[in-house]
């Protein structure tokens, strides 16, 4: 028998919501070569299948999987019920489903903004209730949460989006605020640009964040149950001097 | 109307861009540079569903590690396939590993290694996709016992700009599996692969490298290290007279000694800033080819050594192109068959080393004689040497063409996957094939490297 990379102990329970989102690939890869288990969910089936034989070629212990719309609050119960029986529990539970949305767009209408904040925050805080109640009856868990630094300060080239991602940090603040005494942990992740297809070749493309080393951050930080992660770590100082821009300043730049 | 400002890249946002983003994306020698717009497919369906409103051809590209123009498409599309990089089947039993394009052969070897498997054949860099590594029916130290890259392609899909697909292998659909290994991206997108790896029990090389004056011994190194797996040698082209033609002849076999196959740690070196033009000239590299020879005291030195120092020296320092300062620099790469082989390597180096153009970096290697299975592949039985140097309009280009014109004299031809210059004439005369290809071509697809080398002359 070939030597494969597995963990040793058990393998890890880990639910995935948004399963087709670039990082959230990228950090499965890395649960997958770690023997883990995974339930994944996502709206295309055939993006789901093709993400489902690569996790499962790279050593996955056991990988099922449901095709939903997150934005359906009202399924979120049984499909959460759904995936922890089929993992048989959950030590982890990553939700990395989010849309950019239009701005311009959401700027004129009233119902595109509404469905951002709905799938953004809405959705992700239904998911929690459920999930939270969960860990707490357990005194056990992680809830790893994909976020953003764009929620730190509104701006005008994003601020609906924004606005619902800042809406899931105060969340995810108050959440672990309320069960992290419980046994239960609440890493809220915001990361910076991310290296993509998208910006292959260009010359400073190197200078943003490579996916791989994002989802080696989330891995980490959950491993060593951490709050909240900024990645890159350089996003930390860089927001830290973003949101003390005084707002009469502030309110003149083109951000 | 308004003009709204484009919101920053945000990675958590599951929406992905289905419009082009006009971008520049250089080839590997940074020579020619031309405006493109890139297209990312992250997904086997992507094309050609988005594709269908694109104006002025496109071209599926990977890693951007070929040299010259066969990865550019001038004011055209490129459709970025690295995102295309999930691996779909392995089997341990037969080594078969299938995988979508765009997955580099760096990340096979992260997945393949600690399982106890390699690739049946390797270029210079591990950096390059799977499709790009069919689409230029690339290469490596076992030509000469393996062949090219793409005997060891099992089978892949073939997606045209029509929306048909077709599964290609050496029984189905072979004439474009024929015109697609080796058909520089021109045929279609191709989605995924099949692989054969071969098994290994250790990361290291039992490696040996052989000081060599003169071409003759050169051969004769090359005739001692037929039963050897890896072959390669440094030739210096800077030098005249006693030490013309000095070299290292470098041979490997993978150990056969049991050891640990840990995955390769990440590269950190990146070199960080363009070289001003005048850091490589004749001077500085002559210094670099003399330490290089001496590096080794000895005639003959031995040694147990890891696979990537052997296979990717140049993959430790990321970005080290940046060495040739902004010009850039010009490959040429030809290969020679044997009836002219030997009288044809001595007539270019000499022509290298009178023109005082500095060049390191040369690489001598025999083929051996398994056919290629590529159409429009590049090597054949004989002599190849690739060679580079910083691009200096007056003198490099001239050369260029000396040499390129000296190689059709003696039969030989030379490498589009490298190229930046050879004229419609010298491409259609060392590949005479190029008009039946032309009829696999799908037709979307071209690149600036094709237009260059099809107009007429």
């Amino acid at each position: 028998m070939s030597t494969t990379p597995q963990s040793t102990s058990t393998p890890r329970k880990i639910l995935v919501l948004g399963a087709t989102s670039g990082i959230a690939e990228a950090t499965c890869r890395i649960w997958a070569s770690q023997g883990a288990s995974l339930f994944l969910v996502a709206r295309n089936a055939e993006k789901l299948a093709a993400v489902t034989a690569d996790l499962k070629t790279r050593g996955a212990s056991y990988v099922d999987t449901a095709v939903a719309d997150l934005d359906d609050t009202d399924q979120h119960p049984s499909l959460l019920a759904h995936a922890v029986n089929s993992l048989t529990g959950m030590d982890i539970a990553y939700l990395a489903h989010g849309v950019l949305g239009d701005q311009s767009e959401a700027e004129r209408d009233f119902n595109t903004a509404a469905q951002i904040l709905h799938t953004n925050f809405m959705a992700p805080v239904s998911l929690l209730t459920w999930l939270a109640n969960f860990c707490v009856q357990r005194h056990a868990g992680t809830l790893a949460v994909l976020s953003s630094v764009a929620g730190e300060r509104g701006r005008k080239s994003n601020y609906v989006y924004g606005s619902s991602k800042a809406g899931l940090s105060a969340f995810l603040d108050g959440l672990r605020n309320r069960i992290d005494r419980e046994g239960v942990t609440v890493l809220t992740i915001k990361p910076g640009p991310t290296k993509t297809a998208m910006t292959a070749g260009m010359p400073k493309s190197e200078k943003f964040a490579d996916v791989d080393s994002v989802a080696e951050s989330i891995v980490s930080a959950i491993d060593k149950r951490r709050d909240i992660l900024y990645v890159p770590f350089q996003w930390q100082p860089i927001m830290f001097i973003i949101r003390n821009i005084p707002e009469r300043i502030f309110k003149k730049l083109n951000l | 109307m308004n003009q709204y400002p484009v919101p920053m890249p945000d990675p958590t946002a599951t929406e992905e861009a289905t419009s082009p983003v006009q971008a520049p994306f250089e080839s590997w020698g940074r020579y020619p540079t031309y405006g493109a717009k890139l297209l990312p497919l992250h997904w086997q369906s992507d094309f050609p569903a988005l594709t269908a409103n694109l104006h002025n051809g496109a071209l599926p590209v990977g890693m951007g590690r070929s040299y010259g123009d066969v990865c550019l498409l001038k004011d055209g599309n490129l459709l970025v396939t690295t995102a295309m990089n999930r691996l779909i089947d392995f089997d341990p039993e037969t080594g078969l590993l299938t995988a979508e394009a765009g997955v580099t052969l760096a990340q096979i070897l992260d997945f393949s290694v600690p399982r106890g498997f390699f690739l049946p054949v390797t270029p210079g860099t591990k950096y390059v996709t799977l499709g790009g590594a069919i689409a230029n029916d690339i290469h490596g130290k076992n030509h000469h016992t393996a062949g090219t890259f793409g005997r060891h392609i099992a089978q892949f899909e073939l997606v045209r700009s029509d929306g048909s697909r077709m599964i290609c292998s050496p029984t189905e659909n072979p004439e474009f599996y024929s015109a697609t290994i080796g058909g520089l991206g021109l045929t279609g997108v191709i989605t995924w692969a099949t692989l054969r790896l071969k098994p290994i029990v250790s990361r290291k090389i039992d490696y040996e490298g052989i000081q060599f004056h003169g071409i003759d011994e050169f051969l004769d190194l090359t005739n001692q290290a037929k039963d050897i797996e890896y072959t390669v040698s440094w030739v210096d082209v800077t030098s005249k007279g006693r030490n013309f033609a000095r070299g290292v002849f470098m041979q490997g076999d993978h150990s056969a000694k049991k050891d640990d196959l840990k995955p390769s740690p990440k590269p950190k070196l990146i070199f960080p800033f363009e070289a001003p033009g005048f850091a490589l000239n004749a001077l500085t590299v002559s210094l670099f080819n003399t330490a290089f020879f001496h590096k080794q005291i000895h005639k003959r030195a031995v040694a147990l050594q890891d696979y990537e120092p052997f296979f990717y020296p140049l993959d430790k320092v990321l970005r080290w192109n940046r060495m040739y300062g902004k010009r850039g620099l010009l490959q040429f790469q030809y290969v020679i068959p044997w009836e002219h082989a030997k009288e044809g390597t001595v007539a270019i180096l000499r022509e290298v080393a009178k023109s005082g153009l500095a060049s390191f970096l040369a690489v001598l290697k025999a083929f051996g004689d398994v056919p290629s299975p590529g159409m429009m592949s590049f090597p054949k039985p004989g002599i190849t040497l690739a060679l580079d140097f910083p691009i200096k309009p007056d003198k490099s280009f001239p050369l260029f063409q000396r040499l390129a014109d000296m190689t059709l004299e003696f039969g030989g031809r030379l490498y589009p996957a490298k190229d930046a210059a050879m004229t419609a004439h010298q491409f259609q005369s060392f590949y005479p094939q190029w008009e039946q290809f032309a009829r696999y071509r799908d037709p979307m697809l071209t690149s600036s490297f094709w237009e260059r080398v099809t107009q007429n002359s």
